[in-house]
């Protein structure tokens, strides 16, 4: 086995085209487990700590580009103000020692269905940035996700960041899980508010092959809202529209029974996460606009 | 490969390092450190926290290659000289130490969680042990322990 230290982001790209069989590791929360335990024995390891480029984070336009070996207890720390859903992610991963090391990039890497800040990057509407010794190319979230394990990335390209809309209005995560800490999510759900363009943003996880969007429930809301010109004036939402908004979630998922738990258990309680954290981010946003 | 890297203050080397192997394993078995415990080699025990460029992390998680001149603080380099660190002193006091496994891994993360915090609640302390297991004390000596280390501290 090879270990590659590239000490830039060009030299980072030069290696992986060379090498196409490097296999990244960042924070090696998910690339280390698979060493010790004989799962995985690639040709080469490409360590991205190096990478002064991935580590760096910055706003322009309204929009957060997070370097992809950015660490997670950075994102809750320095951007919970301008990105709440994924901060609020963020909080739910793992224990401290996780959060110190794991990153963005490389959650965004593993392409697990049950990876946290998944369902999030879809309903803020986020874009990857990768690049390889080609160039640059944009991503988004809607299709980066390829099928359980799989994503759009090419042999030869690296994950560099990922591009996420900053806002004000309210977002909001929440996962099942058999305790607080150190969760693997049985299923998850975010909702991020897009006033600006009267929209809803919803999407599922670890309830299909790949995270996804709710799109009949992003369409049922957004529909509602404005049709009730709540966007403008908010009342509290009626019971009927949450309880159809989580259906509609529900129907979004096509999970599957496993030892976390069952299908049918999954479906419902997507139903009940999707109208508890519709009522949270709709409270909030009622709140700021009295 | 060779791996160079700053443990406790000085500087060490370690040869014939495999590529794949956890800054753990090398800790232990090449550098004649064994506080840090290996129980899990997963993440989710936390018996294996140390230092890594001072921030609290799982050694089992990672790659020897990639603590090639950082610096590592084990459990091994908290006290001074024979003068134990107030967190250590306040895991002996409080009784906080049945088998032992647990506790080097306890005894940084609450070390860092002190060392940021002066006066943690219960809710803080929790959170900051969450990804530390402890399979016979039940926990409650632990936070006793955290608590009279933060005031030991404070004292000091
Ligand atoms: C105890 C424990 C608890 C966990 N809890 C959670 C949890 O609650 N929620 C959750 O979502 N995850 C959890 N995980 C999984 C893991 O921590 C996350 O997926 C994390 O985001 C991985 O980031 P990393 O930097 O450590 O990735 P690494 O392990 O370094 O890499 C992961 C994958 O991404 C690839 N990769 C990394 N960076 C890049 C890049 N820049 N470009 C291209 N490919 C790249 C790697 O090759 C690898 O395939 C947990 C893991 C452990 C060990
Ligand atoms: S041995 Fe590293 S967390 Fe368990
Ligand atoms: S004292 Fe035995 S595991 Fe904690």
């Amino acid at each position: 086995m090879d270990f590659l230290r590239p000490d830039t982001l060009a030299e980072a790209l030069a290696l992986k085209s060379q090498r196409p069989d490097a296999v990244p590791i960042a924070g090696g929360t998910d690339v280390m487990v698979e060493l010790n335990f004989d799962h995985r024995r690639p040709a080469a390891l490409l360590d991205l700590t190096r990478v002064p480029e991935l580590r760096e984070h910055s706003t322009e336009n309204g929009v957060v580009r997070i370097g992809a070996g950015v660490p997670y207890v950075r994102i809750i720390e320095e951007l919970g103000g301008a990105l709440p859903g994924l901060a609020m992610a963020s909080r739910t991963v793992g224990s401290p020692q996780i959060r110190n090391r794991g990153t963005v990039g490389g959650n965004l890497g593993a392409a697990s269905p049950a990876g946290d800040t998944h369902p999030v990057l879809l309903a803020a509407g986020a874009t990857v940035e990768v690049a390889s010794a080609r160039g640059v190319r944009f991503i988004p979230a809607t299709e980066f996700y390829l099928g359980v394990k799989r994503n759009a990335l090419e042999p030869d390209e690296l994950i560099t960041a990922v591009h996420v809309p900053a806002t004000r209005a309210p977002q909001q995560f929440s996962k099942v899980g058999t305790r607080n800490a150190m969760v693997i999510a049985v299923c998850s759900f975010a909702v991020a508010l897009h006033p600006g363009e009267q929209r809803v943003g919803a999407a599922v996880g670890s309830a299909a092959p790949t995270p996804r969007r709710a799109t009949e429930a992003e369409e049922f809301l957004s529909g509602e809202l404005t049709a009730t010109d709540q966007w403008e004036s908010p009342k509290p939402l009626l019971d009927s529209v949450k309880r159809r908004f989580g259906e509609l979630v529900a129907q979004a998922a096509s999970p599957i029974d496993d030892v976390r738990g069952s299908a049918a258990y999954r479906k419902h309680a997507l139903s009940v996460l999707a109208r508890r954290t519709l009522g949270w981010a709709w409270q909030d946003y009622t709140g700021k606009a009295a | 490969m060779r791996v160079n890297v700053t443990v406790n203050g000085e500087q060490r080397q370690a040869d014939d390092v495999w590529e794949g192997e956890s800054l753990l394993y090398v800790l232990r078995e090449r550098l004649g450190l064994p506080g840090s415990k290996n129980a899990c080699e997963q993440g989710e025990c936390g018996s294996c926290t140390v230092y890594l460029d001072g921030v609290p992390v799982c050694s089992c998680l990672v790659a020897a290659g990639q603590a090639q001149d950082r610096e590592v603080r084990t459990v091994e380099g908290l006290a001074e000289g024979d003068a134990l660190d107030p967190v250590q002193e306040a895991f002996v006091e409080a009784g906080a130490v049945q088998c032992g496994f647990c506790t080097p891994g306890l005894v940084v993360a609450a070390h860092d969680l002190v060392n940021r915090v002066p006066q943690p609640s219960d809710p803080e302390i929790r959170e900051a042990l969450a990804g530390n297991l402890c399979r016979c004390t039940g926990y409650e000596k632990i936070l006793d322990a955290v608590k009279l280390a933060a005031q030991k501290k404070s004292a000091r």
